[in-house]
């Protein structure tokens, strides 16, 4: 079990992605109503400890497969916020060339399989990727990120099981932020201990303060550290919650603000800064350099998005097959 | 010389020859290695985890959506996944990685990733395994874009087509029939291209477009129509995607008439996909409206004698001939 967190190594690393995560993710409701995002966009504010605990704990080369709240997850495993949010943008610098948008970014060079559009999609996918890890006999490691929505999904149970009976090496993190859309966890599940799924399927679990990412990252690290070496899968059940509704647009009837306002007061953000400036790894002062570093590269990502072109139509008829033979234009 | 195989035999040596070139290549779904003489259902895996371990052939649970997720994230990650479904009706199970990722993932990450994964089943009727065991889905997958969709006949499009199909950069569902897999024939052993009909039957008469079980019944029908002077050019298309539209037509101008034969519901079926192509095409070539003989629609029942009326049969191919070749009103139906 890793039981710290290098706080010198990662601490400030670990910072410096949050508050990038923050500053991108609150400017999309905003891009919105400019009319530079279509369809649906779904913010993860206030869940950056989640993403950024267990994507410092990877390697380039190990894999993610993520959700339609996907962003965190893709800036934390290296994506450029620029290409990222062009895609958003559906522009032709996007990592997908405005193909996929906010529920279909990838970026392959850095190991991210996708953001997914379909709840529990990811979980199928990663446990995939791991099996040709093992089938390949490389030493790198995948991980499903989903939320506590995905767990009623068959797909939850198949390949928790698939994963156990072939020590795959993959990491199940459970992203409980409360709600699936409007539906309370409370609502859906008799049993609100997430953790009994994993004993049922005979794989070893931890549930984490997802508002912590010290304690994000020691447990990934475990769980890595033994699906790397052979160990097998484990889940992670990281508590958490989104300070914004479920996507640009929501009323958010289904919870009371003072629910909100209790979970803000656990911002993982302050928390962190808090405890580096404790610890002398960063002067009070450099704060407001943290923050405006983010502005600033958020500023630059959005700078390069805007001017980012359409793209070209001809490309809407490209990649349905290889090679692209088959296709026609209508 | 050429050897002689069942169906069976020819996809168990393409899935041994693939194994052998290729060590991305591995094979996993239920019941493959342990089962009656241990090779699956209907024969195909058999000897092949004594040959490559059971690490490269992988009994799995029954998790159909799991197993062809697996199989996507494993193709995503070079792998070459060949991914047994044991009857085409539980791909329904799995429709979410089907359709959602295996067959988007190119077009979505914009050629970041590939998805070389191959699906494979059998679909068809004839053996009495009833509504849940015996659909013909091939359409609902050729509906799809990003998904190729092989039907073999014979054991040499078989072994071919199942070769192309695991060398295949694209997710393809390879739908074999389960009442042909004891039909025998020369194997050469040898790639077939996807994408290219094929004439198995040539004449001058009428063109029948069918595949599979109704390919088989219609070479019958084409055999004994040549005794009374009528001559039917019978043509496997054996891949609905990439669909050879260019040889039917061809065929079409020759003959000026065209019948199409599945065994899936005629509704909204491949046969009114290929009509409509051929009219849109062929018009000035037509002497007559396209016929379709298909299933009916209801489902598989389970009955002998019930299953047999839903599916056309010889005879409802010879009353579709007579109906477009005036002449041909001399062909024995299977009773006379």
């Amino acid at each position: 079990m890793v039981t710290d967190f290098p706080y010198p190594r990662l601490g400030r690393h670990a910072l410096d992605l949050m508050r990038l995560i923050r500053e991108f993710e609150s400017r999309l409701a905003g891009y919105a109503a400019a009319g530079l995002i279509r369809g649906s966009t779904h913010p993860g504010v206030g869940m950056e400890a989640v993403a950024v605990g267990v994507a410092i704990a990877l390697r380039t080369d190990d894999t993610i497969a993520s959700t339609h709240r996907g962003h965190a997850h893709c800036l934390a495993k290296g994506a450029e916020p620029g290409r990222l949010l062009a895609e958003i943008f559906g522009r032709s610098d996007g990592y997908c060339g405005g193909k996929g948008g906010s529920m279909h970014a990838g970026v392959a060079p850095h190991g991210i399989l996708g953001t997914n559009g379909i709840v529990g999609a990811s979980i199928g996918v990663a446990t995939g990727a791991a099996l040709a890890a093992q089938l390949r006999g490389q030493d790198n490691v995948s991980v499903a990120f989903f939320g506590d929505g995905a767990i009623n999904q068959g797909i939850f149970h198949e390949s928790l099981n698939l994963a156990a009976i072939w020590s795959l090496p993959v990491i199940y993190v459970c992203e409980n932020n409360q709600y699936a859309q409007s539906a309370a966890l409370r609502d859906m599940v008799a049993n609100p201990d997430l953790t009994a799924r994993a004993n049922a399927y005979g794989i070893p679990t931890h549930a984490v303060d997802g508002m912590d990412v010290a304690a994000v990252y020691r447990a990934a690290a475990s769980a890595v550290g033994r699906a790397r070496t052979g160990q097998g899968p484990t889940l992670l059940v990281a508590d958490t919650y989104r300070f914004l509704g479920h996507m640009v647009g929501d009323t958010e009837i289904y919870r009371d603000s003072a629910e909100v306002d209790r979970w803000r007061a656990r911002d993982p953000i302050p928390r962190l800064t808090a405890e580096l400036v404790e610890r002398g790894l960063m002067g009070p002062d450099a704060v407001e350099t943290v923050e405006r570093a983010a502005t600033q590269l958020v500023d630059q990502a959005e700078e390069f998005a805007r001017r980012s072109a359409a793209p070209p139509v001809a490309t809407a008829y490209l990649d349905v097959y290889q090679p692209d033979v088959h296709q026609e234009a209508r | 010389m050429t050897e002689h195989l069942a169906i069976w035999r020819a996809l168990n040596a393409a899935l041994r020859d693939a194994l052998a070139a290729d060590d991305r290549v591995f094979v996993m779904g239920e019941d493959l290695t342990k089962w009656a003489t241990g090779g699956g259902i209907y024969g195909v895996t058999k000897r092949l985890a004594d040959e490559f371990g059971t690490h490269r052939i992988r009994d799995t649970p029954i998790s159909e959506e799991a197993i062809v997720a697996a199989g996507v994230g494993a193709a995503i990650q070079g792998c070459r996944p060949v991914v047994e479904i044991m009857y085409s009706d539980f791909s329904l199970l799995a429709m979410d990685p089907i359709v959602n990722q295996a067959a988007k993932t190119r077009y979505m990450f914009n050629g970041q990733f590939q998805v070389p994964l191959v699906i494979r089943s059998n679909g068809g009727s004839g053996i009495g395994k009833a509504a849940q065991h015996s659909q013909s889905l091939e359409t609902l997958f050729a509906h799809i874009p990003g998904l190729e969709v092989v039907l073999p006949a014979t054991p040499d499009d078989a072994y071919g087509l199942l070769r192309t199909a695991i060398q295949s950069p694209n997710p393809t569902i390879f739908l074999e029939h389960k009442a042909l897999y004891n039909v025998r024939g020369p194997v050469r052993r040898e790639p077939v291209p996807f994408g290219k009909a094929r004439v198995a039957c040539e004449g001058s008469d009428l063109t029948i477009v069918a595949t599979q079980l109704m390919l088989h019944r219609a070479l019958a029908v084409a055999a004994r129509a040549a005794e009374t002077g009528v001559y039917l050019e019978v043509i496997d298309p054996r891949t609905l995607y990439p669909l050879d539209l260019d040889t039917i037509a061809r065929s079409v101008a020759k003959t000026r008439r065209l019948l199409i034969a599945h065994e899936a519901p005629r509704d909204f079926g491949f046969g009114a996909e290929i009509a409509a192509s051929l009219t849109e095409q062929c018009w000035d070539h037509l002497d007559a409206a396209p016929v379709r003989v298909a299933g009916a629609r209801t489902p598989i029942p389970y009955a002998e004698e019930l299953e047999r009326e839903v599916i056309p049969d010889e005879d409802d191919l010879v009353r579709a001939i007579a109906q477009l070749v005036p002449t041909s009103a001399g062909i024995r139906t299977s009773q006379s």
